[in-house]
């Protein structure tokens, strides 16, 4: 390895407005954009293909600023995590995605990673993503031709690709406010109790009615296909019923159904899908537990079932 | 290779010094700043031997440009003994022993440090969950000592 990361020949960037950003990305389509560089910096020393130039977007006030009105979270796409997993208010309103945010990596990969750049990366594993999608939440999506948003689950297209043109940066990402009796979790799997990639990811969010019954029900798998599967299924089996064996026996069938996974070293096809099942059905307990104003951590490991 | 000025704050001190462009602020502290006690171990953010405060916040410095340390305020481990008074993570580290190989320890006593500047009575599960990576297997003995320097700074406090 030589003293620079790539021969010496990429240019660093950082832009303080998210015009300037644009208009970097506008003059050389070879130059791509980074948050915390906690996958960016790996790719490059495995040999991928290096850009003309690195657009650090951490100085950008806008995409590392963290706020919330009445309605709506809103988190600059460059955050850290450690920003939103330590912060006084998040992690009681949206415990799901705290948690999925704190399994990213260590504490010194928490400091740098963040959403957008969990999102971006796209990969099937990415622990925020399912988290984020059973929130309905949205990537504010800028570029040479304004801005637009996307939802978060229509941001991945592959392993390694997006949805994004040429050009385009994710600047923020939404996420409405929990309705009353809305509870969230993420769970995942790994082999060991830390800095691993999820085997299986399952996000779940409830919210219940007040007769106790399922009001409206979002379950999402991460690591069990190209991009992250929702389970259209399981949700209809929740809504409209109280969560019971029967019920939670129907999303775990449901779950392990809509798995489309790959054999690899962390697992195969049949332990993944069976997975699927077991961690859908928990974060569906847990999130309605949360709904319901039961307080629990969520079981972070789904080894033991 | 093009290189550029680089101004930050390292251990307390101004430093000015020319680095790569694209090079990692890991190469840089030991390259160009002379501080070697950051050490390179898997340079892909999973082991953390080349843990430093960056902004206050433990980093991997391999994964962490040097051009994004300008104007950065930055500790490596030989900025945490203060003149010939080692840091409390520092002495616990040599009252229990801790080294074997040594190779990773810098990192540990980062990582040590900025558990205790959180949390300054650690829960034996806060003091597990530091993911620094030792291949000599001195885990029982890290652990020892971070609850030694937590007493040591309670009782300084």
């Amino acid at each position: 390895m030589q003293h620079g990361h790539v021969g010496g020949h990429v240019k660093y960037f950082a832009p303080t407005t998210v015009e300037e950003a644009v208009g970097l990305l506008a003059a050389d389509p070879g130059r791509r954009v980074f948050a915390g560089a906690t996958d960016v910096i790996p790719q490059l020393r495995a040999g991928r293909p290096e850009p003309t130039g690195l657009v650090d977007l951490k100085k950008i006030g806008r995409l590392t600023a963290v706020a919330c009105d009445d309605r709506t979270w809103t988190i600059g796409a460059a955050t850290p995590t450690a920003r939103l997993t330590e912060h006084a208010v998040f992690p009681t309103e949206l415990p799901g995605v705290s948690e999925a945010a704190g399994l990213i990596g260590s504490d010194q990969v928490q400091n740098r990673s963040s959403l957008g750049g969990n999102l971006c990366n796209a990969s099937p594993a990415a622990d925020s993503v399912p988290a984020l999608v059973v929130n309905g939440a949205r990537a504010v999506v800028v570029g040479p031709n304004g801005t637009r948003t996307m939802l978060v689950e229509q941001v991945p297209a592959g392993p390694g690709r997006t949805n994004l043109a040429p050009g385009e940066l994710i600047a923020e990402i939404q996420i409405d406010r929990p309705a009353p009796r809305t509870g969230d979790a993420y769970l995942r799997l790994i082999p060991r109790t830390e800095m691993d990639i999820a085997v299986v990811g399952a996000g779940a969010q409830i919210t219940l009615a007040d007769d106790g019954t399922v009001a409206s029900a979002r379950i999402a798998l991460g690591a069990v296909a190209p991009t992250v599967v929702r389970v259209p299924a399981a949700e209809a089996a929740l809504v409209g019923k109280r969560i019971d064996d029967a019920v939670l026996a129907e999303v775990a069938a449901a779950a392990s159904a809509a798995c489309n996974p790959i054999d690899d070293k962390r697992g195969t096809v049949k332990y993944r899908r069976h997975v699927a099942g077991v961690l859908a059905r928990r974060a569906v307990t847990t999130a309605a537990e949360r709904a319901a104003g039961v307080t629990s951590a969520a079981r972070t490991n789904g080894a033991h079932a | 290779m093009s290189r550029i000025h680089i101004s930050c704050t390292i251990n307390g001190d101004a430093h000015d010094f020319l680095t790569p462009e694209d090079g990692s602020l890991l190469n840089a502290l030991r390259d160009d700043v002379g501080l070697t006690g950051v050490k390179e171990g898997c340079g892909t953010g999973d082991c953390g031997a080349c843990s430093v405060l960056l902004d206050g916040n433990l980093t991997c410095s391999c994964l962490v440009f040097a051009a994004e340390a300008q104007g950065a305020d930055i500790v490596t481990v030989e900025g945490l003994a203060d003149g010939d008074r080692l840091h409390a993570v520092q002495q616990a580290w040599i009252e229990e022993d801790v080294a074997q190989c040594g190779y990773c320890q810098a990192g540990q006593i980062m990582a040590a440090v900025d558990l205790l500047a959180k949390a300054p009575d650690p829960s034996d599960e806060q003091v597990a969950s530091l993911t620094n990576l030792c291949r000599c297997g001195t885990y029982p003995r890290i652990r020892k000592a971070i609850k030694r320097a937590a007493a040591a700074l309670k009782e300084k406090s």
